[in-house]
């Protein structure tokens, strides 16, 4: 991915780096990332910021094996969807997990990681991962 | 909500052309494009001039080759100019778009011959590069920025899917053998070799469960096909192929934020549609071409354009019912995953297929039987935007 501008990464650091969303106060529904329109209410929605606790489940994973441009010194990395405990799901890597190890249903945290470096002149890009909690890898 | 077409003159195919799908290395853009037009110029019969207006569908012409404004370059070569020419994109379904639009543009008066076609010359940059132009089609800051490859996210799917529904890897794989059996019956498909279960669950692993044989190639190609009024069609052809609906739905770009990332509700909202406007049921289709850029993406489909309930559409595999001699036969020209998939142009050459299925043309002994009502769903992306098209031997 050529994303080289600094202020495309800046623009979402705060959801980003504190997993932030947002959750319609009419409704009650939440979501990830930033909703600024209810797609149930319209305009009858009143949407407010919503800071996530960071913990969840692993709803479905995989292994990139063939990674993009960029990420080939990582390579195989699990990339799975997580679903918070807030209700929405979010993509993003799991960490300190062995591709065998990660199962539907895993207990998971969210943990402040380096993404991605770009070339040498590049800026280092930074935001959440998730890592198995405690005692989630003993099944 | 239904956005029903008041249509206001049905729509014939009257000509088609395609390039073979594959790795062109003496080939760029404008000669596959100007290939599948002459084609389809020639069948039908017609000077180019009188042509007025085309369809280009091009996903990704800037990251491929380093060339925009396709349409207008693809008139110039081929001595089309001042003839209006649109660019279409919407990643993979860019070909089904531009379908949809030359429909529209029929149906309601506004011309009498309209070309739509699509190309797409992939072979030019490195994998890594054409990767990432692929993982455009998703959600590039929420999904592609972690990592994510567009293999990655139908590998999210499948790996959901067989834990819902009990799927096992073999069965996935007999997707992919089906596909080669008919690739290898088609001249212009990409992959002509038939393979084996075994060789699939041989095969490297691309993005956990899903295997290289469960992923269709990148592939250079074009296609195109002619468009006129359906009292008009016999100036151009013996047999008439009729639109009976093209419709498109959207859905988010990026899966997580789907109802059910085992479903694509666009494929299932632009179904109901076209079998209403038709007033046709599945039970009616005589052959189908789905869009299997994916072996997990098949079977999806067969369940969201209604075929089969969820989870069960491992069972129209059994006893070789989507083999093109079979009750329900499935991209009998090999479909993305062996006959090829040149993104832009895919979903021109699905609608090809089934024309030349309904006319009795398919070589290679991949033809249907007495084939009357056929079949084309093409997606773009993960499911953000499916076409279904209909069409029908007249």
């Amino acid at each position: 991915m050529a994303m080289l501008s600094v202020p495309l990464h800046w623009r979402k650091y705060k959801e980003l780096y504190n997993l932030k969303g947002s959750r319609c106060h009419t409704c009650g529904q939440a979501f990830f990332p930033v909703k600024r329109i209810c797609p149930n209410c319209r305009r009858e929605g009143k949407i407010e910021a919503l800071p996530f606790s960071g913990r969840g489940r692993v709803y479905t994973h995989t292994v990139i094996r063939a990674p993009p441009e960029g990420f080939e010194k990582y390579a195989p990395y699990l990339v799975v969807l997580v679903q918070l405990d807030e209700g929405p799901k979010v993509t993003s890597q799991l960490v300190d997990c062995s591709p065998e190890d990660v199962y539907i249903g895993m207990p998971v945290e969210a943990c402040f990681r380096r993404l991605r470096v770009q070339n040498k002149e590049g800026i280092i890009i930074y935001g959440f991962k998730f890592r198995p909690v405690d005692g989630a890898l003993k099944r | 909500m239904n956005n029903y077409l008041s249509r206001k003159r049905d729509v014939a195919i009257v000509g088609v052309g395609t390039t073979s799908f594959g790795e062109h290395w003496d080939k760029g853009l404008r000669e596959l494009a100007l290939e599948a037009s002459l084609a389809a110029v020639e069948e039908a019969g017609i000077r180019g001039k009188e042509i007025q207006e085309f369809y280009v569908g091009n996903m990704s012409g800037g990251m491929f080759v380093g060339q925009e404004h396709v349409a207008a370059l693809v008139a110039d070569f081929l001595g089309l100019k001042p003839t209006p020419a649109v660019r279409v994109e919407a990643a993979c379904a860019s070909g089904g778009v531009a379908l949809r639009q030359g429909y529209m543009a029929v149906a309601s008066g506004l011309y009498d011959l309209v070309a739509v076609g699509g190309v797409e010359k992939m072979t030019d940059v490195q994998g890594s590069w054409a990767t990432s132009a692929l993982a455009g089609a998703m959600d590039t800051e929420w999904e592609a920025y972690f990592g994510a490859t567009f293999p990655g996210i139908y590998a999210l799917m499948a790996c959901r899917y067989m834990h819902e529904y009990g799927i096992t890897r073999q069965q996935l794989a007999e997707v992919a053998v089906k596909s080669h059996f008919h690739g290898s019956l088609n001249p212009r498909a990409h992959f002509r070799n038939k393979i084996t279960t075994e060789d699939v669950e041989k095969s490297p692993l691309v993005a956990d469960p899903l295997r290289v044989y469960d992923c269709c190639p990148m592939s250079d190609g074009a296609a195109c096909m002619l468009l006129a009024p359906a009292d008009k069609a016999g100036k151009y052809t013996d047999t008439s192929i009729f639109i009976e609906a093209c419709t498109q739905a959207s859905d988010t770009l990026s899966l997580f934020a789907r109802r059910d990332i085992c479903t694509l509700d666009a494929t299932r909202e632009a179904a109901q549609q076209a079998f209403a406007q038709a007033k046709l049921s599945p039970g009616d289709v005589d052959v189908l071409e789905v869009h299997d850029c994916f072996t997990i993406a098949e079977l999806l489909a067969l369940e969201d354009l209604g075929f089969c309930p969820k989870g069960k559409a491992v069972e129209l595999y059994d006893e070789g019912q989507t083999y093109a001699g079979g009750k329900l036969p499935v991209n009998t020209d090999g479909g993305l995953k062996a006959g090829g998939h040149a993104v832009g142009a895919t979903g021109i050459k699905q609608v090809v297929e089934l024309v030349r299925q309904l006319r009795g043309e398919a070589e290679g002994g991949r033809q249907v039987k007495n084939a009357e009502i056929g079949l084309a769903q093409n997606v773009g992306g993960s499911g953000a935007t499916a076409v279904v098209t209909i069409v029908r031997r007249g």
